[in-house]
């Protein structure tokens, strides 16, 4: 190649270079401009407030709701702690302590209990012939798609004192006296596990669907029993199914609101609860705002957690 | 091109807020949940040809947050006489001046003057009633007038005590319970009431404050609630009965009062002089069975409350009640400590 | 498999597994009972929800005559109908930005921030929400249904975002290819390749992001302003107050429009699949 070559064939890839560049800052600045609409929603709509969220949870409350703008680190101090009011003792804030207790403790069962049931479930609709399973998914997406309250509302018809357990119970004479039902920690467990089962039928049935019943039937041949099977095949196999499941049925319970409102009678309260309550009658926003951010930072643990084990099993292999 | 007009045009109204609808005007009413007859907004929006909406509440301290939050679009609020001056106050209610208003005349004259609102510039009375105890006397034939039944249950209503979300009607029976007065200053007794309520909370089923139904049909078997509530359980359950508390009761009084930011600020105002004339006021009180301050409309009411003991204090318990009012600032701020230790 | 044969008289079949058949009927049986028991009833000629007197109308008859409730539902509609529409043109060409593309930077940043509606607590939203919106009412004065629009709309996006999303990841993108190819520009090839081919994705985003928003409780019951209740709000207000059979029947209304979405849901996914 001559030296004017050379030349001619640099100036060309610089050229093709900086074309490439413009191009690819040309495809850049459409796909800025294509994303700024929900970037400036979601940032009015629903990032940024959490901001001012966080801000508030360091200001003094109003004496009737609101806050004065004067720091004070008072919202964050009695998210566990407490003044007694008359001997000015410091004590644990075990009524918070109880409420963020009972609302893991009722979502982990949730998510148990939505697992025992929703794992056979899901495997039912997969193992059904073709033509079925459309109408078996129908079917599940049905409750999945109706409205929250309304499912709320069912339940507590059916476990109210005048409810369909109940007069069942009575009608049979197994009890004399119709059984205190409503308003227990037992029923916002079964309200949840109600609202939040479809939630964990189909990402199982998603994972489920894609089981290739060769490795089952393998299983079987290597002499291995149904439960055996089930154990180091079959849930290896949807474990992502499984996680994505539990942790769509574990983050919503864990922010729950409607449910424990209604089926728990203002005394039985999740987090959720405690938090509205702040910003109603117990007129201190700065203490609802540092439970927010209490209840969005144990979330986004929830969440980490998931991060890392969907990352270990997909790095495992044997998925 | 017609279809973008259609669209646009139908975005401008949806945003303006108004449904398209026939009236010229619109009234949100804040009020107490189940607590406005039916018959009276749609009378009222026949008479003036106005769009009512009701948003209700269930506690004052509920209303006072949502209106102080601000932003919150009502015109008329109604809370109880002991919250009045707050409102007042802070700031929040229109000078209205419900005393140069035609209807003023039907008003009974001891409800004119009161403490809360001297000569009632600013509030037009709803209703007034009583705080006591429920009773569902199938569970419990014991005697329904005493605070115990809330704050030392007998067994068989053990898990079955509801009690209302109303900071200063519980706290002040309370007091009376520990033999004090409202609005005390002395930490003593305020200590030994908050310490009461602290113990009776296990034995309680629920704080919930929609409950006539809840009652009647069975879910709740006692409780504290309100004279006119008991009424209505009463008429769908024989079985109910309302008892005085003989340690001490509250009386309260709520009052219909203007927003100062409200919107609709002349429909307002005719709200609060058609609600003194006394057949509204017995359409009012026949719907949620209490009695109202506005004389003459005893003549409209049903006749069951002519003769019922919710709404005609026994003679035997008549000077047990005290009318609630507001407490000084100090003794406010200790209600409501014990309060939001009590809420959890 | 001779033995097993035996012991069950069945023939073996590796799909089974014991006792699932009987939980998993057992689950659909108690999705459906209490729904079931909700619908019976609003047809109750009782005012009572659990004692049954007889068949009858008259309760749709006054869900129907009922203002409130009526009131309610249309906004509930209108809501739902402008913050589906906004969701999912939002999220389309948010799809179109974010999928199919080589990794560049703020991409992770970007998918954490489309699908923070779905991590964040409804309740915390909502409370941060009132608190945003509440200082802007005051400022503005302003207190229509946009704060109400903006909110589901904002949490509506991530919902339209996941079909559109699939659909647009599981195209070819050859054809597209194929258009530029062509000499077509690359909007003309979005108007007549990519659309088309995306529209039963953006059809179900859509359908996903009305029923997400029709549901709402808790944002919409804090960010409200007087007399905008929404129809979640309203039976919300009912629920813990008066409940006759009125209830069960305007949740069975609900529930039939409900049915109605997700049957149009299935037979569309049906013919484009």
């Amino acid at each position: 190649m001559t030296l004017s070559q050379a030349a001619l064939g640099e100036l060309a890839e610089n050229a093709a270079a900086a074309d490439a560049s413009a191009l690819e800052r040309q495809a850049a600045r459409t796909r800025w401009t294509l994303l700024s609409p929900s970037l400036v929603i979601l940032i009015f709509a629903a990032v940024g407030p959490l901001i001012i969220v966080l801000v508030y949870s360091f200001l003094t409350p109003g004496p009737y709701g609101g806050v004065v703008w004067s720091p004070s680190l008072e919202g964050w101090f009695r998210v566990l702690l407490q003044r007694d009011i008359f001997d000015d003792s410091l004590r644990l804030q075990d009524a918070h302590l109880t409420i963020l207790w009972r609302s893991i403790k009722l979502s982990f069962a949730t998510t148990v209990l939505a697992l025992i049931f929703g794992f056979p479930t899901a495997y039912f609709i997969a193992t059904r012939p073709e033509r079925s399973r459309n109408s078996w998914l129908f079917l599940i997406t049905i409750p999945f798609w109706t409205n929250l309250l309304i499912r709320t509302f069912a339940i507590q018809e059916v476990i109210r004192n005048e409810g369909l357990i109940n007069n069942v119970l009575l009608g049979l004479r197994f009890i004399s006296h119709p059984l205190q039902l409503m308003f227990t920690d037992g029923a916002i467990l079964a309200g949840m596990l109600y609202v939040y089962l479809p939630l964990m039928v189909l990402p199982l049935y998603a994972s489920m669907e894609k089981l290739d019943f060769r490795l089952i039937e393998a299983g079987y041949d290597l002499y291995a029993n149904r439960f055996q099977v089930l154990r180091r095949v079959i849930v290896p196999l949807v474990k992502p199914g499984i996680i994505a499941g539990s942790i769509l049925v574990f983050i919503p319970s864990l922010g729950a609101y409607v449910t424990p409102r209604v089926l728990g009678g203002g005394k039985n309260m999740m987090l959720g609860n405690l938090i509205e309550l702040q910003f109603g009658q117990g007129r201190n926003w700065p203490l609802g705002s540092a439970l927010s951010m209490t209840l969005l930072a144990t979330v986004m643990a929830a969440l980490l957690v998931y991060v890392r084990f969907a990352a270990k099993s997909d790095a495992t292999g044997h998925g | 091109m017609k279809w973008t007009v259609t669209v646009a045009a139908l975005s401008i109204a949806a945003l303006a807020g108004t449904p398209a609808a026939l009236a010229d005007g619109q009234l949100n009413i804040f009020n107490w949940g189940n607590y406005t007859s039916p018959d009276l907004i749609k009378k009222f929006e026949e008479a003036y040809k106005v769009k009512v909406t009701i948003t209700d509440y269930d506690s004052n301290d509920t209303a006072l947050a949502k209106v102080k939050a601000g932003g919150h679009g009502f015109d008329i609020v109604v809370p109880s006489a002991s919250f009045v001056p707050i409102w007042i106050s802070e700031g929040l209610v229109m000078e209205t001046r419900p005393d140069q208003m035609e209807n003023f005349k039907n008003m009974d004259p001891k409800w004119v003057d009161v403490p809360f609102d001297p000569g009632r510039h600013y509030s037009v009375p709803w209703q007034w009633g009583t705080t006591g105890m429920t009773v569902n006397k199938k569970v419990y034939s014991g005697d329904p007038n005493t605070s115990a039944i809330f704050l030392n249950p007998p067994d068989e209503l053990k898990g079955k005590v509801n009690v209302v979300p109303e900071m200063m009607d519980v706290i002040n029976l309370a007091l009376f319970y520990v033999g004090g007065e409202p609005c005390t200053s002395d930490k003593a007794l305020l200590k030994k009431a908050r310490d009461a309520l602290l113990a009776a909370k296990p034995n309680w089923l629920s704080m919930d404050y929609g409950n006539v139904e809840k009652y009647a049909k069975g879910d709740m078997a006692a409780g504290v609630n309100w004279n006119g509530a008991s009424f209505r359980a009463r008429l769908q359950n024989p079985d109910i009965v309302y008892g005085y508390p003989k340690e001490g009761y509250p009386i309260w009084m709520d009052n219909v009062m203007v927003l100062k930011d409200a919107k609709n600020t002349d429909n307002a105002k005719l709200f609060q002089n058609f609600i003194m004339d006394p057949q509204n006021a017995a359409m009012i009180s026949a719907f949620a069975r209490y009695a109202n301050g506005i004389k003459g409309s005893e003549a409209y009411m049903p006749d069951d409350m002519k003769t019922a003991p919710e709404v005609n204090i026994p003679a035997a318990f008549a000077g047990k009640g005290k009318f609630s009012l507001t407490c000084p600032p100090e003794v406010n701020e200790l209600y409501t400590a014990i309060w939001t230790e009590l809420q959890k | 498999m001779a033995e097993a044969l035996a012991s069950t008289g069945r023939p073996f079949s590796v799909r089974r597994q014991t006792g699932f058949t009987a939980i998993a009927v057992a689950c659909f049986v108690m999705l459906y009972m209490p729904i079931a028991t909700l619908v019976v009833y609003s047809f109750n000629a009782g005012v009572s929800i659990a004692i049954w007197e007889g068949f009858s109308w008259r309760w749709y008859q006054s869900a129907w005559a009922n203002d409130q409730a009526r009131d309610a539902a249309t906004r509930s509609l209108v809501i739902a109908s402008f913050a589906a529409v906004i969701a999912t043109i939002v999220a389309t060409m948010a799809a179109l930005a974010t999928t199919r593309t080589r990794p560049y930077r703020g991409l992770t940043a970007v998918y954490a921030l489309i699908n923070t509606p779905l991590m964040v607590p409804e309740i915390v939203t909502g409370v941060a929400l009132l608190i945003f919106f509440a200082m802007i009412k005051v400022a503005t004065g302003y207190s229509g249904l946009a704060y109400l629009i903006a909110a589901h709309s904002a949490f509506c996006i991530p919902f339209a975002y996941l079909p559109i999303r699939a659909r647009l990841e599981s195209m070819d993108l050859s054809l597209e290819r194929a258009a530029a190819d062509l000499y077509a520009t690359p909007w003309m090839t979005f108007r007549r390749v990519t659309l088309p081919l995306l529209w039963p994705g953006i059809i179900a985003g859509m359908m996903l992001a009305f029923v997400i928003s029709l549901d709402d409780v808790v944002i919409t019951e804090l960010v409200k302003s007087g007399g905008q209740d929404t129809l979640p709000t309203y039976m919300l207000g009912q629920l813990r107050r008066v409940v006759t059979p009125e209830m069960n029947a305007i949740s069975t209304v609900f529930l039939a429009i409900s049915i109605a979405l997700v049957t149009i849901f299935f037979v569309l996914n049906r013919r484009s699949a």
